[in-house]
């Protein structure tokens, strides 16, 4: 291994049995087993997750990993920090190893904020020693100076988040492993997430950085690394890739992959999707004028009364950036019960409020937070102006992610002072 | 950078490994960082805080006292029936919330094995060691019950008391790293251990001292590690010889399964964060 390569991948793979996965074993079964003599058929249920996988990350690069959800980028990020291990294949790591797959691991409720930092740090590898040096920059990164004697149980959601990355922020790891931690938090705290990741790019460190915001990996990342279905499809220079994996992912999804989308869900006792339409004048339709309004219709069906049952959706841009994102009854006061039945749930966007552009959807379902459709439906579509915004100059492209119509008002006063004497001097 | 970093290889892991000892003592500040955190919350979460330690023991032996002492009118030794049942009591207590907080020790920290590498071993480690804290609290509450029952300890205590606790430490410990591996890999078994420890404090000289067992059930109940464990802290206490041969028993027991539990929970912790 020449010197100058801090983390060798070769021909990782991963195999997980599915069913070994979702229901960890009772007793009884194994018994069963044992006294019928009955072998547990190897079975069609076994998915590799990862198939060899390799490349090389060069000392003080950082490398992004992108793919679809299910490709296999977590099960990587596992293997590199040795949570899980990998069923074929051997990784090289040169230097010590920090990962971060969420902010925050181990933060007890109970415990106040410089306790917290004390157990965290801990956790992600930190000495006593460093921990006490780093103490004070730590907690006037995370702004919670008053508040550092009291239980995170008493934080505000912004103040628990900044903490934790906080302590994240001050590891001096000389290899970083990092999963979609700046998914979470305000825009102003991702931005400041986003600057604190880029200073540790840029001190020589090197950095595996798995996300979907593109735009943070081509800003942070020199080299990238696509996979699709567990294996490398294209890697190289972190823009060629980012590009490559926009077009094809952005493309458009249409009706038949949403149906299959749709057939693909996992069964579920209490849940069923049936179906996803975009309606505009009452026509299923992939193709919206922005100037009326478009109906978002879910059906699906409930088997017995659920309570906590979200079902939402996002509007993405080609970009994959989230645009925003609408929860069926997000303004009920307490967690809505669902009765069982059949039922049609229509989302309306209004009138005069998207851009001419092409947008996708993604669509999810969730008891309480468990999700229960692991690889959202998507659904393209595309926008053309009709509308109102911007109708006096043909042609003009707006050039925001939406296109609003707002409401202006505009005051009109005399001038004072000002006479035409003085315009014309 | 100068200095060429140490290499560090991951590859699958042969199934049967012994517990790396080395990269144990390299994470030690973490095990501490466990233990603190879990007498922390512990104590935090309750009105009555460290008292509990105390609590539990107490109201053990005053149920006790009234049911066997006064009621049943079991033999003592000539030892106060109170204080019989708080020494035997002691060890016990820790013995079984060292077990079932031991197992349940890995399932209740799957949120952070998911998350983080880190020897997962120390999990039922710093499980085990919790309890330490709660044994040496109800350990000070043995003086007051001392001096209102007017007894003195005697002075094998001295060796008695932590070389009985020792063998304790170490048997919960072998039955904590079986146990944790087993519940991650079997869940049912999580419903099965309070239960078993129940039969297994009655089937324990605690509340009967051991001279109440019929000569011919001997054999049998000497197969109980705990046997020696209990009636020897107590009898140190109250100055009767230790049983050796009994202690050497509940010793090699307690390193038969030390060896045999962290290997099995070495082989199943490859897939602990798969299972999980």
């Amino acid at each position: 291994m020449s010197g100058d390569i801090a983390v060798r991948v070769e021909n990782i793979s991963k195999l997980y049995r599915i069913g070994a996965k979702l229901d960890p074993r009772t007793l009884r079964e194994t018994l069963t087993d044992l006294v019928f003599l009955r072998q547990r058929k190897k079975d069609d249920r076994d998915l590799w997750a990862l198939s060899e996988v390799s490349f090389d990350v060069r000392r003080g690069e950082a490398t992004g990993i992108v793919g679809q959800n299910g490709a296999g980028k977590s099960t990587l990020l596992k293997i590199l920090s040795r949570i899980t291990e990998p069923t074929s294949g051997r990784i090289e790591v040169r230097g010590r190893v920090s990962s971060l797959l969420e902010v925050g691991t181990g933060f007890h409720p109970e415990l106040t904020g410089r306790e917290n930092i004390a157990l965290n740090g801990a956790i992600l590898g930190m000495t006593r020693a460093e921990i006490r040096q780093r103490f004070d920059e730590i907690v006037a990164f995370a702004e919670v100076e008053r508040f550092i004697d009291t239980p995170v149980k008493y934080y505000s959601s912004g103040m628990y988040m900044r903490l934790a990355f906080a302590v994240a922020a001050h590891l001096e790891p000389e290899i970083l492993v990092v999963d979609e931690v700046l998914a979470v938090g305000d825009a102003a705290f991702q931005a400041k997430c986003l600057r604190k990741m880029d200073d540790v790019a840029s001190h020589g460190r090197t950095v595996i950085f798995v996300s979907h915001n593109m735009p943070a990996v081509k800003a942070l990342c020199q080299t990238a690394v696509l996979l699709r279905a567990g294996r490398i499809v294209d890697r190289g220079d972190s823009n060629g890739v980012v590009t490559r994996y926009l077009q094809q992912s952005a493309g458009p999804i249409d009706r038949t992959e949403t149906e299959r989308m749709i057939a693909d869900v996992p069964p579920h006792p209490a849940f069923r999707l049936l179906s996803i339409r975009l309606l505009q004048h009452g026509e299923d339709t992939r193709n919206v004028l922005n100037g009326d309004p478009v109906d978002v219709e879910i059906t699906f069906d409930v088997f017995k009364n659920t309570i906590g049952l979200h079902v939402f959706f996002r509007l993405l841009d080609v970009e994959e950036t989230v645009i925003f994102e609408s929860i069926l009854d997000s303004d009920a006061e307490s967690a809505p019960s669902v009765q069982q039945g059949r039922w049609t749930a229509t989302a309306r966007i209004p009138a005069n409020f998207l851009a001419s552009r092409p947008y996708q959807l993604r669509f999810y379902a969730a008891i309480v937070d468990r999700h229960l459709i692991l690889d959202p439906i998507r659904l393209s579509f595309d926008v053309q102006q009709s509308g109102l915004v911007n109708r006096a100059f043909p042609g003009y492209e707006s050039p925001g992610k939406i296109a609003p119509l707002l409401h202006w008002t505009n005051v009109r006063a005399e001038l004072v002072g000002y006479s035409e004497e003085r315009e014309r001097a | 950078m100068g200095s060429d970093p140490e290499l560090f290889v991951i590859t699958p892991s042969p199934a049967w490994r012994p517990i790396d000892l080395r990269e144990v003592w390299r994470y030690r500040e973490l095990l501490y960082f466990f233990v603190w955190r879990d007498v922390k919350v512990r104590y935090k979460q309750t009105v009555l805080g460290i008292s509990w330690a105390v609590i539990q023991p107490l109201f053990a032996m005053i149920v006790f006292a009234f049911f066997f002492g006064r009621v049943a009118k079991l033999p003592s030794d000539g030892i106060p029936y109170p204080l019989f049942v708080y020494a035997g009591l002691l060890p016990w207590t820790f013995f079984a919330n060292a077990v079932t907080n031991g197992g349940q020790s890995m399932v209740g920290n799957a949120h952070l094995i998911t998350k983080v590498y880190f020897p997962r071993i120390l999990v039922p480690i710093s499980s085990v060691a919790t309890g330490v804290v709660d044994f040496f609290f109800a350990l000070l509450m043995l003086v007051p019950l001392m001096i209102w029952q007017h007894r003195v300890p005697s002075p094998e205590a001295i060796i008695g008391i932590p070389l009985t606790f020792g063998i304790a430490y170490l048997l919960s410990f072998g039955i904590s790293a079986w146990l944790s591996a087993l519940v991650v890999r079997f869940r049912d078994i999580r419903h099965v251990v309070p239960f078993a420890v129940q039969i297994w404090m009655f089937a324990t000289p605690i509340v009967y001292p051991l001279s109440l067992v019929p000569a011919k059930w001997r054999s049998l109940v000497a197969l109980n590690p705990m046997v020696p464990i209990v009636d020897g802290f107590r009898g140190s206490l109250f100055g009767s010889p230790l049983n050796t041969s009994g202690l050497i028993y509940a010793t090699v027991m307690a390193v038969v399964l030390i060896a045999t539990g962290s290997m099995y929970f070495r082989s199943i912790e490859r897939v602990f964060a798969d299972v999980m």
